[in-house]
């Protein structure tokens, strides 16, 4: 395959900017004369008091603009914890997170001074099938079906009877509050599996930009945006309840750089460079899936990412809030990265199923990405104000 | 050990002061509503409340409450004593420096907080310490505690219990400043729940 000239564009202004010392100039020499002007200092943002509300009908941190940092942390309950325990379990662990959110130190926390940057944490709780099966309540989640074409699944980053998903534009306010949350949970729970993540660190990109993964593309253009009527269908069920599922998604770098870059924008339908559909201009371009090329075949190739993920109703769409994972690479230099894929939709059956299993029969991004683990968990419904999450289920 | 040999100590000067916090039975169910206290109810009126009350989760023997007393009214406010239906053994501590290792000691006079004061509990500091649990106080458990005042009013208060393993001087002030872990054991989800 031929490179394109937009490649060759994009490449060459990296190797400009490459070479001239530093970041303002750089800048000036930015290709996209849309992007906003650098702030000065008067006008940026103070992140570290940013705050997000805990209480509320909805839980936070699933509407909420994805944070730059995520840690989803999954449990195992012990065997004595039952429908009671799992009560104190949660009115404690509500309860840090109020605080946490706040800006304030939990009850009991020994390192109160790691609280004071609440950096938009926001504290989620997800209850997987056996949380309902302890507490003697029938689940609302069921693992997925397994999709044999595609998953190379590890117990160790699979299942969970409790997932706290904290998210917060800085990673030392995660971790204590994951300390803090870990603490609380002990006598009911042992961990099961962590995932860490992060995407752009806040103030690095405009709000609301689509996050680029560490593939490079832009990834959750077709998302549903947070505060629409789409986002409230496809996430939001009467009773402010949602469903979550966890895929660890691993990325395949080494054969993913044997591709040239005309390959790589097939597999997904989108360009690398703006994530406009390969038929468009712009990201946000709806893809023309009649459009063909010269030789009488579809633009948008029909096993692209994009054309077998597409859904136009909003009840069938699902809402991406992924984050990126990067450990350490191998001896020989194998990376070790891909996705902390979450995904929020109101039915998992209705809504993430068929788009997996549609993506499971034929999406050629399959050869580059494999899923290596996956859990699911029923969102509850938002504490109200002095309450803890679950309340509604778990009384 | 020497947590036990200290405690006794403590327990006999408490006795000998005319037995702090003996005979509390259920002093819960005995106190009065007035005037009354919780983590978030407005100043009662004799103007003390106890913000951010917890109990450090324990299955048996010893464990403590912290929190923040405080004084909203125009008087000095003195408390004498404590009770919970889940200890029948409670008294007002403090923690010093005792031959260069953290002990505990029944606090004379009991806690004064000041017209418009606070006052701490907290680990390595003063508490009120429950002994002889005869229920577990499990993690995320409400107890209530009520507070006798020098004027014999009492303010119940409602903490909760945490899991906690920090400030292991107050409670194990060994010769060494050893910990002693059967005091402070992990409470468990428990079969009582």
């Amino acid at each position: 395959m031929t490179i394109s000239r937009r490649g060759l564009f994009t490449g060459g202004a990296a190797a400009i900017g490459g070479a001239v010392a530093g970041g303002v100039a750089v800048a000036a020499l930015s290709p996209d004369p849309t992007a906003p002007p650098i702030p000065s200092p008067a006008t940026l943002v103070d992140y570290g008091q940013a705050i997000e509300p805990f209480y509320g009908n909805r839980q936070s941190g699933v509407e909420t603009e994805a944070q730059a940092h995520g840690a989803f942390v999954a449990f195992t309950l012990l065997p004595g914890t039952d429908r009671g325990a799992l009560a104190r379990m949660m009115r404690l662990l509500s309860d840090d997170a109020a605080r946490l959110t706040r800006g304030e130190a939990p009850l009991a926390d020994t390192e109160r001074e790691l609280a004071v940057v609440p950096a938009r944490l926001t504290v989620t709780f997800g209850f997987g099938p056996g949380l309902y099966q302890a507490a003697g309540l029938p689940s609302p989640v069921a693992p997925l079906p397994a999709f044999p074409q595609i998953d190379k699944l590890e117990e160790r980053w699979s299942g969970g009877d409790l997932l706290i998903q904290i998210c917060a534009d800085d990673p030392i306010t995660v971790a204590h509050a994951q300390r803090m949350l870990v603490k609380d949970s002990r006598p009911f729970a042992t961990v099961r599996w962590v995932q860490r993540g992060f995407r752009r660190s806040a103030g690095m990109e405009p709000a609301r930009q689509t996050q680029r993964n560490l593939l490079g593309q832009l990834d959750g253009t077709a998302n549903p945006a947070s505060g629409t009527p789409s986002f409230g269908t496809a996430v939001w069920r009467a009773d402010h309840s949602t469903q979550l599922v966890v895929r660890r998604i691993r990325a395949e770098l080494e054969s993913w750089d044997l591709l040239g870059r005309t390959d790589k924008e097939n597999a997904v339908g989108r360009t690398l460079g703006t994530g406009a559909p390969l038929t468009g201009v712009n990201e946000l371009d709806e893809p023309d899936f009649t459009k063909l090329d010269a030789t009488g075949f579809p633009v948008m190739p029909d096993f692209s990412h994009v054309t077998r993920a597409r859904q136009t109703d909003d009840r069938l769409k699902i809402v991406r809030r992924p984050y990126n994972y990067d450990d350490a690479p191998a001896a020989d230099g194998t990376a070790d990265c891909g996705l902390v894929f979450a995904s929020y939709q109101s039915d998992i059956v209705r809504q993430f199923i068929p788009i997996q299993q549609r993506l499971a029969e034929k999406d050629l991004l399959n050869e580059w990405i494999t899923p290596i683990g996956s859990a699911v968990f029923e969102i509850p419904p938002g504490a109200p104000e002095g309450g803890w999450v679950g309340q509604q289920v778990l009384v | 050990m020497g947590w036990t040999s200290r405690m006794g100590a403590g327990m006999a000067l408490a006795l000998a002061l005319g037995g702090l916090a003996a005979c509390a039975e259920d002093s819960t169910a005995a106190s009065t509503p007035t005037p009354s206290a919780t983590s978030t109810a407005a100043p009662a009126t004799a103007g003390l409340t106890v913000k951010d009350p917890w109990i450090k989760a324990a299955d048996t023997g010893m464990t403590a409450a912290f929190g923040t007393l405080v004084n909203g009214g125009t008087t000095d406010v003195t408390i004498v004593s404590a009770a919970a239906s889940v200890s029948p053994m409670m008294e007002l501590h403090e923690t010093t420096m005792v031959n260069g290792a953290m002990q505990m000691q029944p606090k004379q006079g009991g806690f004064t907080i000041p017209a418009g004061g606070e006052h701490v509990l907290e680990p390595g500091g003063d508490h009120i310490m429950m002994m002889g649990l005869t229920t577990p106080v499990k993690a995320g458990d409400e107890i209530t505690v009520t507070l006798t005042l020098g004027d014999g009013t009492t303010v119940p208060f409602t903490a909760v219990g945490k899991p906690y393993t920090g400030a292991q001087e107050s409670y194990a002030p060994g010769a060494h400043g050893s910990a002693m872990p059967e005091m402070t054991g992990m409470p468990s989800a428990g079969a009582h729940s």
